[in-house]
């Protein structure tokens, strides 16, 4: 689950990392108020949940109160476009105004799992402000890393280790210490997926401070941590990706015309595979699970037919948990339910697959069948091509 | 022969009163596996389904030679079980367990790290040797005994793979679901050696997907010591970048992790690849044909 930046910052506040003085704001009169309260110049940021969001526009400066209020009426609102959002954009709901400090050096710091190593990595770097991907490819020489231990976490000597190497001292340096054992802190305590500043910068007046923040959380652990479930913005997610999570169903729209409905990660990426062999487009990936019932079979159904670029259905089952007469039960009901606009191809092999194909064809529902995945495949793109 | 669980698999079932693990300890010993009874803390002395419960897995091991744990225990407590099996010292420990957070596993794949014992999983469906024993949540009757590996990261992909070979009449010597977790017990390299030193497994047939680093890790390991032939297929081909795909791991990121850099690497270490997942039963039967 992703956050914004501003409800990082509360949280990072929490945990004793620095962070610049500043508030949220919904409304330009909002962001005058805040300036007004902090002072001084300010600087304006939407929150949206993408990064590269100066380009596009959705950061600005200003030098008083009124200036922040007529940044904010520009930003509040937009449909802000950056490399990270879809083409189309997000519309800009929030602002976070937030006191505007002369830089005078930009650093980088996260924590993330280390899948190979199995324990979470620190990495720091002295080139702060640019994508720590591009730092990586051009110039790895300019990442230090240190392993925490799984068990025992993160040590004091190796945030010094950190500190040291991105050559702070005095009271940088100490100021560093504590932030990177903190940081580790907030990582471990809420179940980060990715925990990131780019930049921590050194303001010319000396003061370490997390001018950004980005807090990845993990999904499977969001049940012992309420307080960061009720952060989620539905807002930044697609509509049918959230009222596919309302039904446990994994669901995620893709550009192509071929609805795909199939149980398994695996099978259902395979799917969109051979849909793409046999010349046609996927237009989603959903997978409905391992012991998925008539009912959620039923909204997954009803979900993916609501996409209206979808010409025709492929149902892809094979029946583990999952028995091929409990799917054919949903299919023949949210049929029945919801009329059968798409032509609708189904492949079902596996447990009880007689007595699934068998409830099917008496259903008097005019469903084409497929004996094997490869064969599936090419009817339904041919049904989608026909009906585009 | 067969690697990892056979006819000698004494197994106990961790979250036995559950409605999964009850389900799935009863269709296991259809199958024939012996399952000596399951496990569920404060219900201990009990009787579940006709198998007996105990409170502990200690338990279990002591009176009935349990040497293999078959985990449904829900995901909150499910990293408790694991650790609580492998201090047992039961040689193997299958957790079929989906939504683990994913500290709990980085804290004991630590604790496992100094016993004994074999994590498969978790977020998989488990290992099946057919004829023999079935630890898991695949269908049985899809299965014959025969001379082909199976090693996957996916559950319904591999019933999949299965049912195609054996309508062409081709058996498994044991299928393995290594889980769709970014941290996993046994990873594709582990059962690779195994299947390479198993002298009943002819041809290997790896399932693969998007995100992490673990088929390019077996294509290292396949180059520079597996002599049998092995077939791979890796899935989420089209799959988008930055999305995760259903499973936790399979997620392309910073442009790393496509089928495409998967495949390559496999392509180079001599695996015969599929395109299509319509195809594996077919590349296989082919490619033991020559073997």
């Amino acid at each position: 689950m992703k956050i914004h930046e501003y409800q990082a910052k509360v949280i990072l506040r929490e945990f004793g990392v620095p962070v610049p003085a500043g508030d949220v704001a919904e409304t330009p009169a909002a962001a005058l108020a805040i300036a007004q309260k902090l002072g001084g110049r300010v600087v304006v940021k939407a929150q949206v949940h993408a990064g590269g969001r100066g380009k596009g526009g959705g950061i600005k400066l200003a030098d008083d109160p009124p200036g922040a209020e007529a940044a904010a009426g520009q930003i509040l609102g937009m449909r802000l476009k950056t490399p990270q959002t879809p083409p189309e954009g997000i519309e800009v709901r929030r602002v976070l105004v937030e006191e505007a400090s002369p830089i005078r050096q930009e650093l980088y710091l996260s924590v993330t799992l280390d899948r190979a190593r199995v324990t979470p990595v620190v990495m720091a770097s002295e080139a702060g402000g640019m994508e720590i991907e591009e730092v990586a490819a051009r110039s790895p020489e300019k990442i230090l890393r240190e392993w925490a231990h799984p068990a025992l976490g993160l040590q004091a000597f190796q945030a010094r280790t950190l500190a040291f190497g991105l050559g702070l001292s005095g009271d940088r340096f100490k100021a560093a210490v504590a932030a990177i054992l903190n940081f580790y802190q907030c990582y471990l305590a809420k179940d980060c997926s990715l925990a990131e500043i780019n930049p921590l910068v050194v303001t010319a007046d000396g003061r370490l401070l997390a001018l950004d923040a980005k807090l990845n959380f993990d999904d499977n652990a969001l049940y012992r941590h309420p307080e960061i479930r009720e952060l989620r913005d539905i807002n930044e997610e697609d509509p049918l990706d959230v009222e596919a999570s309302k039904f446990n169903l994994n669901y995620i729209k893709l550009s192509g015309n071929v609805g795909c409905m199939v149980n398994g990660a695996g099978l259902a990426m395979a799917t969109m595979d051979i849909i793409k062999l046999a010349g046609g487009e996927p237009a989603n990936f959903l997978d409905v699970g391992g012991g998925a019932s008539p009912e959620q079979i039923e909204n997954a159904f009803r979900i993916l037919s609501s996409d209206p670029s979808v010409k025709a259905v492929f149902i892809n089952v094979f029946g583990g948990i999952l028995r091929c007469d409990r799917l054919a039960e949903g299919v023949i009901a949210a049929v029945k339910k919801l009329g059968l606009r798409l032509p609708v191809v189904v492949r079902m092999e596996g447990t009880n697959v007689e007595l699934g194909k068998k409830m099917l064809a008496e259903s008097g529902l005019a469903l084409t069948t497929a004996d094997d995945m490869g064969a599936g495949a090419r009817k339904v793109v041919e049904l989608a091509r026909r009906a585009a | 022969m067969s690697i990892l669980v056979d006819k000698n698999t004494r197994v106990v079932v961790q979250g036995i009163t559950g409605r999964e693990g009850a389900f799935h300890a009863a269709r296991c010993k259809e199958y024939g596996t012996t399952v000596v009874g399951g496990v569920t803390p404060g219900k201990g002395g009990t009787t579940h389904d006709g198998f007996p419960v105990w409170n502990t897995v200690a338990e279990a091991v002591a009176q009935e030679g349990a040497n293999c744990a078959l985990i449904f225990v829900p995901p909150a407590a499910a990293a408790d079980a694991i650790m609580e099996a492998a201090a047992t010292g039961v040689s193997l420990i299958v957790c079929i367990t989906e939504g683990i957070p994913v500290a709990d596993m980085v804290r004991a794949k630590h604790c496992l790290a100094s016993t004994g014992s074999r994590l498969i999983g978790p977020n998989c469906p488990g290992v099946i040797t057919p004829g023999q024993a079935k630890i898991g949540i695949m269908p049985g009757h899809i299965h014959t005994p025969g001379p082909v590996g199976v090693v996957s990261r996916s559950g319904t992909l591999t019933y999949e793979v299965v049912h195609q070979l054996t309508q062409r009449g081709i058996g498994q010597s044991t299928c393995v679901g290594i889980g769709g977790d970014p941290v996993n017990g046994t990873s594709f390299v582990d059962v690779l050696r195994l299947f390479s030193e198993d002298p009943e497994t002819r041809a290997i047939m790896l399932i693969g997907e998007i995100g992490v680093t673990a088929e390019e890790d077996a294509a290292v390991y396949i180059k520079a010591h597996v002599k049998k032939a092995v077939v791979a297929f890796i899935c989420g081909q089209t799959a988008p970048p930055g999305r995760r795909m259903g499973h936790a791991g399979a997620i392309i990121a910073g442009g790393k992790g496509t089928a495409a850099e998967k495949m390559a690497a496999l392509g180079a270490a001599g695996v015969t690849l599929v395109k299509s997942p319509a195809d594996m039963g077919a590349t296989v039967e082919r490619v033991l044909r020559v073997a």
